[in-house]
């Protein structure tokens, strides 16, 4: 029987992230509506350029560079939390390893003056230690993943607040620039930036992100191990039942999601592009917008990195708006619409898989 | 002393109705990680409603706050309701949109507010400091705060209505087996909904109280730091029982005190311990209470599994 192009997964995906985005795009557009009517088609217009509101080519290469330097930490993010989703476990934790990661390889980087591959490795362990936490008080204790990721969220936070409050700049709560403390702490960005008009902040962090999210797709779909992680997420009695280690299971892929979005924090970081403020007060947003990312991308490593681009690109698209008419944070409402559309996802697929078995009878 | 005191009363108040709110949403089987966002919501529609009454009195500025800030809590919740009752949605996804959405939203609406009314302040900040006195009554030092007797009644009715009415019992009854509840004639689709829109009337009060608690204006960008998800860690604390969840409240709102006036009192201060250590110490303590407790956590069974009528 000869299955219809409506029927399969992967187009279900991309016409429901096609339909979350569209329908995302049109309440943004409503908003901007009531905020400022006269100005509103050409505002959404300027979110959804982005870069391409240069008129210059030069210009423009340069500032799809800087989309891209921040794409990279943000499909990092949505890597960990759809790796962790495909094993059955919701990594919201993924923020805090963000920010254990972002403390590590600083404080490498100012106080230790380590070069960059020693910080990029601090930054994967503290991310890997503060997800096995999660894993061992889940496979262990069975305390729910969510929560006591919130709970190490804002712990992380604060301690590194605290840490890094050793190597900030005296008059203002940022932490140091590299360059000027320890430029070997820097990523190498390898001529990267001559493709973008010198943009010194491209780094190999942009294909290095992308190599992780193929490498990703492969270890999940062809390899014994990622097979027993998905059979382990489908069904944990029917995976222990088959001889699988369920809980060793649960513990090495949220020690891997950890890693994943600890390496996350370095590749902004590193870079340069970002500096730490020891006195923010809440958890940066990156781990959460990888969750909207993930969605969107319809649970695919691959169809991630699409997403997290789109994403990256109508955020850093807000920053263009005129901002005595519309607040930026007009592209942050879009995405946070967008995700909570992605819960509708599952529904909508059981719907027009329904509508075509009906159809065939 | 009496600033440590009135600061723990006032953010055990606010731990206590939200974690309420969480309480009776999980007992109808639904588990509300947006809190934190209803909360913002609340928030922004009592500060709004403050602003714009300035210099009304108290007992009108009081009531009128009390009103608008449960309906906006209200109001949010119906996204995670349809979501998640309706359509069956994976609840921790629209529990963290609805946050994300919340503070992005609000900066929103108050720059557009804020711009509206004078076209150089593109801040996304509301000041009530004329407004704020009506919910204070000066007992010598101690700041008496209506707020907190709001907070108390809702402990109150909350275990009244949880354990003496036929209403609770059912509410209950559907986050532990929303089948067997069916069975016996209770619409599960409609105590659910019950459940939630409790907690957004709850979250949504805990919300104005939280950012009038200790400061007279507010930066919505910053959303509520996290009280939110300290309010489902007291929930979870207190066993999802509405006694436990005052004391849990209490002890919680007395490390978060700490935090704000340690450096006041001698002893403390000579100890040197930063404050970042007070901050975290809640998250710690609750860390260590889900693990010892959670082997046979007293969770509502059914929570977080949608209902399907034809589930067996």
């Amino acid at each position: 029987m000869k299955k219809s192009i409506f029927q399969n997964d992967a187009f279900q995906s991309i016409i429901a992230a096609i339909a979350c985005i569209v329908a995302g795009l049109l309440v943004g557009y409503l908003v901007l509506l009531a905020i400022h009517p006269a100005s509103a088609g050409e505002a959404i217009v300027t979110i959804l350029k982005n870069f391409l509101n240069y008129p210059s080519k030069p210009a423009a290469m340069k500032y799809l560079g800087n989309t891209l330097v921040k794409t990279a930490p943000l499909l990092m993010c949505a890597l960990s939390i759809n790796f962790c989703y495909k094993v059955g476990l919701f990594n919201i934790g993924a923020a805090g390893q963000y920010v254990v990661g972002a403390g590590a390889c600083l404080y490498a980087a100012l106080a230790l003056k380590m070069p960059w591959f020693v910080c990029l490795l601090c930054a994967l362990i503290a991310g890997g230690i503060w997800g096995t936490v999660v894993g061992l008080l889940k496979a262990y204790a069975n305390v729910n993943e969510v929560i006591s990721g919130i709970m190490l969220n804002w712990i992380g936070l604060y301690l590194v607040n605290m840490l890094l409050g050793g190597v900030k700049e005296q008059a203002s709560p940022y932490t140091l620039q590299i360059s000027s403390v320890n430029e070997k702490a820097l990523l190498p960005t390898l001529g990267l930036g001559t493709f973008f008009t010198n943009n010194k902040y491209v780094t190999i962090a942009v294909p290095l992100a992308v190599i992780t999210a193929i490498a990703i797709w492969i270890v999940l779909n062809f390899t014994k191990f990622g097979y027993e992680l998905r059979a382990t997420g489908l069904n944990k009695e029917a995976a222990r039942y088959a001889g699988m280690n369920e809980k060793r299971n649960i513990i090495l892929t949220l020690a891997i999601g950890g890693a994943l979005a600890g390496v996350a924090a370095a590749f902004l970081f590193l870079t340069g592009y970002e500096q730490w403020s020891t006195t923010q007060s809440s958890v940066p947003g990156m781990g959460f917008n990888g969750i909207a990312a993930t969605f969107l991308g319809g649970l695919s490593p691959l169809g991630t990195i699409f997403s997290s681009y789109f994403i990256q690109h109508i955020t850093s698209g807000g920053s263009y708006l005129d901002k005595n008419v519309y607040p930026s944070q007009i592209s942050d409402l879009i995405s946070a619409i967008i995700i909570y559309l992605c819960g509708f996802v599952l529904f909508f697929k059981y719907a027009m898989n329904r509508r075509y078995t009906i159809k065939r009878r | 002393m009496i600033l440590l005191i009135q600061y723990t009363l006032i953010f055990a108040s606010v731990l206590s109705l939200v974690a309420l709110g969480g309480c009776f949403s999980e007992h109808s089987g639904v588990i509300n990680l947006g809190l934190e966002g209803v909360m913002v919501m609340g928030a922004l529609g009592g500060a709004l409603v403050m602003r714009a009454l300035g210099g009304a009195p108290a007992i009108v500025i009081v009531l009128a706050v009390l009103i608008i800030s449960a309906l906006s809590g209200m109001a949010y919740t119906l996204l995670l309701g349809v979501a998640s009752i309706n359509f069956k949605a994976d609840q921790t996804l629209v529990g963290t949109a609805m946050n994300i959405l919340a503070t992005a939203a609000a900066t929103v609406i108050v720059k557009a507010v804020n711009m509206a009314a004078n076209p150089d302040n593109v801040s996304s900040t509301i000041q009530y400091v004329q407004a704020k006195k009506a919910f204070i009554v000066k007992l010598g030092r101690f700041e008496f705060n209506w707020f907190m007797l709001v907070a108390l009644c809702a402990l109150i009715l909350a275990y009244i209505i949880l354990y003496k009415t036929k209403f609770g019992l059912r509410l209950m009854a559907c986050g532990e087996n929303p089948q067997a509840a069916d069975s016996v004639g209770i619409s599960v689709y409609r105590m659910r909904w019950a459940g939630v829109l409790i907690s957004g009337l709850l979250g949504g009060i805990g919300g104005i109280v939280y950012i009038t608690a200790g400061v007279s204006e507010w930066k919505f960008e910053t959303g509520v730091a996290g009280f939110g998800f300290l309010a489902l860690a007291v929930m979870i604390f207190g066993q999802w029982k509405p006694s436990g969840i005052g004391l849990a409240a209490l002890l919680f709102g007395f490390f978060r005190a700490l935090s704000n006036v340690y450096s006041g009192f001698g002893f403390l201060a000579a100890l040197n311990i930063p404050g970042t250590v007070y901050n975290i110490m809640p998250y710690v303590i609750s860390l260590l209470v889900l693990m010892f407790t959670s082997k046979n956590s007293r969770a509502p069974k059914a929570e977080g599994i949608p209902y399907d009528k034809s589930a067996r």
